[in-house]
């Protein structure tokens, strides 16, 4: 074998992991088009030449990609180009040659308009740069270098406020944010992301209370919100900071949303949760409980749209989603949702020696799972129905429910829930799958040639989503589609002037961060709406950037109460980082806010 | 205060500071590009590096901040091998065709490149090639651009606009007009670029064109602020730099007349002052804004169009100076205005669109200021026609719109219009010339931030006016008054920072702004005038009582005034006066 001892081969193959890393974390903003030459650049080198469609087409796609880009290519170019990638596809005897040419139709297909742009005028859609790659990743665009050098210059109080200016749930994402932050985080391509929630979880551990309330001059607008999540919140939040006048409106005994009612406590403690509820109530925002809007028997929206100067619909996605299957309505069949709520306001029921089948391979249904273990159940399996790498759930949460102890049942689709004569759940019939081919992006699971398996459980909980209780605000007037309320980029729902729409129930079941973000903007919008344009600037001024060398250095991880310890209580299961790892970790930050790019987008960063 | 070393050297630093700052201040230099205090800060050129002891990866000076018990050494091997690659790679996708460039001689790339003693690019040459679009008053060659980004940030952060921008990514990635339709045409990003990227368009022919034309009677007019300026770019010998060698200077590229703007500047006061009083007489709300920067009137309407109708209707006095020249001063000289070509030297670049703005033809010649030259035009058209400034006798202004008042003269620096226009407006009002001085509080010198307000008493009623500097603070305050935390009755607004002085058409100097040195030469001007209010102006009182009756007569407002409702943003016309849609 020629490159059997080849030395140098180890340093190539390191260069690739290394550009796999770099390519993972690609910042947004860089061009679809330019990165797609690129790329085909990499297959081209990787081509062995024997056959022509490789080794003298790909050359040839990277021109056309070159003249496209330059907007020098004539009319035809893109359809040229796509029908030269196709003739790769199909005529290349190997994948680096088909493949190649199938990442170059994806990324046409997906990318027309960039790719019709540049032809059409050389230049790019996405004419400006990139921006601090975290905080454009964040979608409430929290200064997180920043937060990151006061949580490393050992002030907490003012990392806190400072992702307050964005967000006024910095314990809860500490806790349980989706961190889309460290994707694109840059040290990525030196050695592994900075573990941004973890120093997040340190700040605000380490941060005293109570935080800040100051607000503006009030100005006489009164405002109403519709749901007490983090959406809801978050705008009441920065409304009444201004200056407005902002009532909530909940409909359940407590406020907090999925926050309260879908999250257990062993992942976000109740007491945290509390206390970041009463920060955003001391900033002025009155929240009504047990007050359902819209519907029977409840206030209308047409009421608070007369009272209020403006209204922003944050009711989240609370119903639960129907599998479809034989013995859905047997007893002992749960919706998740409803079980993670009576979870939440500390009523959960008592599973004790019950074996539970929690089917659904989302975040959520691991939480269910958990929770279950922690109810007291005998046994408790996940049902999924493809394989676990394909679950949407984060990694570290399928982790921590294996080591709870429950199992996880792959490959295994529901297909029945039998009952018993009292109509009670004896068992859940599963039919083993195979994966298959890759639709709409990810693998789709496959019918297997084998006998289903039955699974005997008293308890099955479904997991596979949630739906929108959106129909009265429909019947009130607000545009939905599949349950989800319209609105438009500034989430002002059509046809309804002044009010507002956003998080779970605009979008459909969706992350905490997302939420947020959407409260934020709707702030904006609102606070544009009523004829306002205050500013948030909490004036923190942030560390001067270190110089140091950035040499690779491990990621630290938060750790966890031992499996044993946790997995029949309810109390907190992730540890934070000690003041060792906090030390190393926040120097772990490259500063993108100075170096690089970032240091020409101060605006919107330091205030907003 | 930190302790610092630099080149071995122990230096005291304030801890603010970045590593360039504590070293220029003690004599040690370290070269820049991009580099632009304050206002471009980003370390994009990489010509600053320095080695900082215990780190291995050099370390821009620009902005990177000392640290206690820093060494940094500003001159190793390491550190000069880096500046050169960058600055080869620079110079590798720069045209550097320097003969022909308007910026040789006052180009930081050209004369970096020659301190650093560079003499050969080892890597080769790549050009865009991209056509240059010399059709508009701001001119910019792609192939000279360096990427700096000091025109996106001066456009930004001074001028709060974002006319350019930093486009494209990767190998492509370039400063481009992104928003080309907003463009104030202050000239503030030829001012700040390094190179010949920027520049204005070059009229100069035109005129020397006129000026051989024997049929052509040739008038020129010198804006206030040019005789701060118009040696800075010239190599004289000692000679003193005075209005008088000026207009020696001009008289001889060929002119006819020579006459100063400050006299329309002075007229400029009669109308606008007596607008103002008007409009606080008929009770109308305030304020009322001033029309003399073409700048400032492209940004309200850009920006701010609600606010247009408070701007005053009054031309600027180049337009005045076009409209008296072709009109009062053809009959003076008993000739057809079509005959008369008028020339404005001015310290601006926005004046050459204004010039071609529809309705600037009170004369009915087409349009009544012909050629519109900056200051570094000046310069040019000095030196390729080798007159010997220094050797020049001083020699005055033609007479009688060379006749001027210490009030016209403080228009081109911030604060002046008000200062000149109050002077009058006291007289006015109370029949009796106030102190000279009296208005002192609204002069506000160089650059400034936010904006200066004061209230004066005019016969018993207050006058609430502010003044400002720079479109960023225009805006600001622009917003303030759209929200009504400020209320005002006069508003004087300049577009370029420390008004004219700090013009987009002045000469241009690295390293330092003479914007606030100009306007003390303005204000020294003012200080020994023999008159010092507009109204005692006698060639203003004559032009009224001989020809156009009184401020704000029928035929004044034909001629001096404007119809600002004539064009909105976007809007922009080539020297020819036609408008060309932006694309």
């Amino acid at each position: 074998m020629p490159f059997e001892n080849d030395r140098s081969y180890g340093a190539l193959g390191e260069m690739c992991t290394d550009t796999m890393r770099r390519l993972g974390a690609n910042a947004r903003g860089t061009c679809p088009v330019d990165m797609t030459r690129a790329l085909v650049g990499v297959a081209h080198a990787q081509s062995c030449g024997k056959c022509t469609p490789c080794r003298v087409g790909l050359g040839t796609m990277t021109e056309l990609l070159e003249s496209i880009i330059d907007g020098t290519a004539d009319a035809g170019a893109i359809a040229r180009l796509e029908d030269l990638a196709e003739q790769i596809r199909v005529s290349s005897d190997c994948a680096v040659g088909y493949q190649a040419a199938e990442q170059v139709l994806m990324s046409v297909r997906a990318f027309r308009d960039d790719f019709e742009y540049h032809a059409s005028t050389g230049r790019c859609l996405r004419a400006t740069s990139q921006g601090v790659p975290c905080v454009v990743s964040c979608p409430a665009h929290v200064d997180i270098p920043g937060y990151i050098a006061l949580t490393a210059a050992g002030r907490y109080d003012d990392a806190v406020e400072l992702i307050r200016k964005d967000n006024p749930f910095p314990s809860a994402c500490a806790y349980i944010c989706e961190h889309p932050c460290e994707n694109t985080c840059r040290r990525t391509m030196v050695d592994d992301a900075v573990n941004i929630r973890g120093i997040k979880r340190y700040a605000v551990d380490h941060a005293r209370t109570p935080r800040a309330t100051s607000r503006g001059a009030a100005t006489g607008k009164r405002v109403a919100v519709v749901g007490a999540g983090p959406s809801g919140l978050t705008c009441a939040y920065f409304l009444s900071r201004w200056g407005h006048d902002v009532t909530v409106f909940e409909q359940r005994e407590k406020a907090g949303g999925m926050l309260r009612y879908g999250i257990p406590n062993y992942r976000l403690p109740k007491d945290i949760l509390d206390a970041e509820i009463a920060s955003i109530e001391a900033a002025g925002v009155k929240i009504l409980l047990d007050q359902k809007v819209s519907g029977d028997g409840a206030q209308m929206l047409c009421d608070l749209e007369r009272s209020y100067d403006a209204v922003y619909l944050a009711i989240g996605a609370h119903g639960d989603k129907k599998l479809g299957i034989a013995g859905e309505d047997a007893g002992g069949v749960v919706p998740a949702v409803q079980m993670l709520r009576e979870v939440g306001l500390g009523k959960a029921a008592d599973y004790t020696g019950l074996d539970v089948c929690v089917i659904g391979g989302g975040n959520v249904a691991m939480d269910a799972a958990r929770s279950a273990m922690r109810m007291g159940a005998k046994s408790v399996r996940v049902v999924y129905r493809r394989r676990v790498a394909d679950m949407t759930a984060l990694a570290e949460e399928i982790e921590g429910t294996v080591a709870d102890g429950c199992e996880i049942c792959s490959l295994m689709a529901p297909l029945e829930i039998l009952a018993d004569a009292d109509g009670r759940v004896r068992a859940l019939l599963a039919q083993p799958q195979i994966i298959g081919p890759v639709k709409r992006g990810r693998p789709a699971p496959v019918k297997a040639e084998r006998d289903p398996v039955e699974y005997p459980c008293q308890v099955v909980i479904i997991a596979i989503g949630q739906d929108i209780e959106s129909a009265p605000f429909e019947a009130e007037g607000v545009p939905c589609r599949w349950g989800r309320m319209g609105a438009g980029d500034d989430l002002a729902v059509p046809g309804k002037p002044g009010v507002f729409a956003g998080g779970d129930c605009m979008r459909g079941p969706a992350t905490v961060i997302l939420s947020i973000a959407d409260g934020k903007k709707a702030a904006r919008a609102i606070d544009t709406y009523l004829g306002c344009s205050h500013t948030v600037n909490p004036q923190i001024e942030i560390p001067t950037p270190r110089l140091d060398d950035r040499v690779p250095c491990g990621r630290s991880v938060m750790g966890e109460r031992p499996p044993e310890e946790r997995r029949r209580d309810f109390d907190l299961v992730e540890i934070g980082l000690s003041d060792q790892e906090i030390a190393q970790e926040t120097l772990r930050c490259l500063n993108c806010d100075h170096f690089g790019c970032g240091i020409l987008h101060e605006n919107g960063r330091t205030a907003w | 205060m930190v302790t610092i070393t630099i080149d071995g050297v122990r230096i005291q630093a304030d801890e603010s500071s970045t590593i360039l700052e504590a070293a220029r201040s003690h004599h040690i230099d370290i070269p820049t590009l991009c580099y632009l205090p304050e206002i471009n800060e980003i370390g994009a050129c990489r010509v600053c590096l320095v080695e900082v002891e215990g780190v291995d990866h050099l370390v821009a000076a620009c902005n990177n901040k000392v640290v206690e018990g820093m060494v940094v050494s500003t001159d190793t091997p390491r550190v000069r091998r880096a500046r050169v690659a960058n600055l080869e790679l620079i110079l590798s996708r720069h045209d550097r065709r320097c003969p022909t460039c308007f910026r040789n001689g006052t180009c930081q790339l050209q004369a970096l490149t020659d301190k650093m003693s560079l003499h050969d690019i080892p890597f080769p040459t790549h050009l865009s090639g991209e056509p240059v679009d010399a059709r508009f008053p701001l001119v910019r060659e792609p192939d000279k651009c360096i990427s700096c980004l000091r025109c996106v940030s001066v456009c930004q952060k001074v001028q709060g606009l974002s006319v350019w921008d930093l486009v494209d990514s990767g190998s492509r990635a370039h400063v481009d007009a992104a928003h080309e339709d907003m463009c104030t045409y202050c000239g503030q990003c030829i001012t700040h670029c390094p190179t010949g990227a920027l520049h204005e368009r070059d009229d100069t022919q035109e005129v020397f064109d006129a000026i051989y034309d024997p049929e052509k009677i040739v008038i020129a007019q010198v804006a206030p602020a040019v005789r701060t300026s118009w040696a800075e770019g010239l190599d004289l010998k000692g000679a003193a730099l005075t209005v008088g060698r000026m207009v020696a200077a001009i008289r001889r590229l060929g002119f006819d007349y020579v006459f100063d703007t400050d006299f329309a500047a002075d007229m400029t006061i009669m109308e606008e002052g007596s607008e103002l009083l008007h409009r606080i007489g008929a009770g109308e709300p305030g304020p009322l804004f001033t029309s003399c920067c073409p700048g400032w009137v492209r940004f309200l309407k850009e920006r701010h169009p609600a606010l247009l109708g408070h701007v005053s209707s009054t031309k600027s006095p180049q337009q005045i100076f076009g409209a008296i020249a072709k009109t009062y001063y053809a009959k003076l000289l008993d000739v057809d205005p079509s005959r008369i070509y008028v020339v404005s030297y001015m310290p601006c670049v926005a004046k050459k669109m204004e010039a071609a703005y529809p309705g600037m033809d009170a004369g009915g010649t087409g349009r009544d200021v012909d050629a519109v030259l900056t200051v570094r035009e000046l310069a040019r058209q000095l030196r390729s026609r080798f007159v010997n400034v220094d050797l020049l006798d001083e020699e005055e202004f033609d007479q009688p719109l060379g006749i001027a008042t210490g009030a016209g003269h403080i228009f081109g620096v911030t604060g002046g219009v008000l200062e000149a226009a109050l002077r009058s407006a006291y007289f006015l009002t109370t029949g009796e010339n106030p102190d000279a001085d009296a208005f002192c509080e609204v002069r506000h010198e160089g650059a400034d931030r936010g904006w200066r307000e004061a209230t004066f008493n005019l016969a018993e009623r207050e006058l609430r006016v502010a003044v400002t500097s720079g479109l960023a603070n225009a805006d600001a305050l622009c917003h303030a008054l759209e929200r009504g935390e400020v209320a005002y009755d006069f508003v004087e607004v300049m577009a370029c920072p420390g008004g004219c002085v700090g013009g987009g058409g002045q000469p241009i100097h690295e390293g330092f702004e003479p914007a606030a040195d100009r306007g003390e030469i303005l204000r020294g001007i003012d200080e020994t005038a023999t008159v010092r209010f507009s109204h005692e102006n006698p060639a203003v009182t004559a032009c009224y009582d001989g020809f156009l009756g009184a401020p704000n007569s029928e035929l004044a407002e034909r001629l001096l005034h404007s119809d600002h409702t004539a064009w909105s943003m976007p809007f922009r016309v080539d020297a020819s006066g036609a408008e060309v849609p932006f694309a």
